[in-house]
């Protein structure tokens, strides 16, 4: 199967940490794009390269306030990132809800065996 | 049926390492002996619809294991790993290998405690390390693309009973 390219899919996007970076220093505030330059030490093009990215697969908002950009994160978009493990975790609940039905029967055994004993 | 208790899985960005993490309603010795009689085992491994067999099964430290599990269709997945340290009733130690990768070697150390909870309870935390960050999100990825296909099986049921 071909990779989606980094500019189409939110999973590839953050696949990169220094996107991470950026992703965790903007948090729940709106900064322009100097602000973050301060913030991470990073040199201004390659802040713009990775908000460039993070904004065109949707994970970054921007706002124009009169001559300035401001960034925020786009929350929703977010999300199903931190959702992905769910399906991998469901696996793991059926496989324990089954463990609990086999001890179950086992501890149902170990009690018939105390009183046979 | 669905149980109370909830499987909790962490996973951090970047890093190559998951945790999975459950508690059961039984003593540890219990949980314990679920995890090293090969017969217990086979029953609850799963997944749904896959049976599971043991070529060679060897709980103790030192020993080996490789299991193969079958599908209706009769597709075979084998996995196989060795047995670093069984620690009863504490602590289990293993590698786990799934031979249907395309290339061999890409091997995962799992750690899992059995854990003494108050009111005869048990709780167990895994601890799965992978040898690169994209292993471990394969492997994550992996449980992704069953969560479609599920979903896909029940879009066919409901499709059916629309039929009718």
């Amino acid at each position: 199967m071909a990779r989606t390219p980094t500019t189409h899919d939110p999973f590839n996007a953050v696949a990169e940490p220094k996107r991470r970076q950026v992703l965790a220093v903007l948090g729940t505030e709106e900064l322009s794009v100097n602000e973050i330059v301060e913030r991470l030490g990073w040199n201004q093009p390659m802040v713009s390269k990775h908000l460039g990215v993070l904004k065109q697969v949707g994970l970054v908002s921007e706002r124009r306030v009169g001559r300035q950009r401001l960034y925020q994160v786009n929350a929703e978009k977010l999300k199903p990132i931190f959702d992905w493990v769910t399906p991998f975790e469901k696996i793991w609940n059926e496989r324990f809800d089954r463990l609990d039905q086999v001890l179950e029967d086992m501890k149902r055994k170990e009690k018939q065996n105390d009183i046979k004993k | 049926m669905t149980s109370k208790n909830k499987t909790t899985i962490t996973a951090k960005p970047g890093k190559q390492e998951l945790f999975i993490t459950r508690e059961f309603d039984v003593p540890r010795e219990l949980v314990f002996k679920a995890y090293t009689d090969v017969e217990i085992y086979a029953q609850w491994l799963g997944p749904n619809g896959l049976t599971t067999t043991f070529e060679v099964f060897e709980p103790v430290s030192g020993g080996k294991y490789r299991f193969i599990q079958k599908d209706k269709e009769g597709n075979q997945f084998a996995f196989h790993g060795v047995t670093h340290e069984v620690n009863f009733p504490e602590r289990i130690i293993g590698t786990f290998e799934f031979d249907g990768l395309p290339e061999s070697g890409h091997v995962v150390l799992e750690t899992t405690q059995f854990e003494v909870l108050s009111g005869n309870r048990t709780r167990i935390t895994s601890q799965s390390v992978f040898q690169s960050v994209s292993d471990r999100d394969g492997m994550i990825q992996s449980g992704m693309e069953r969560g479609v296909v599920e979903g896909y099986e029940r879009l066919d049921e409901i499709l059916e009973s629309l039929k009718k």
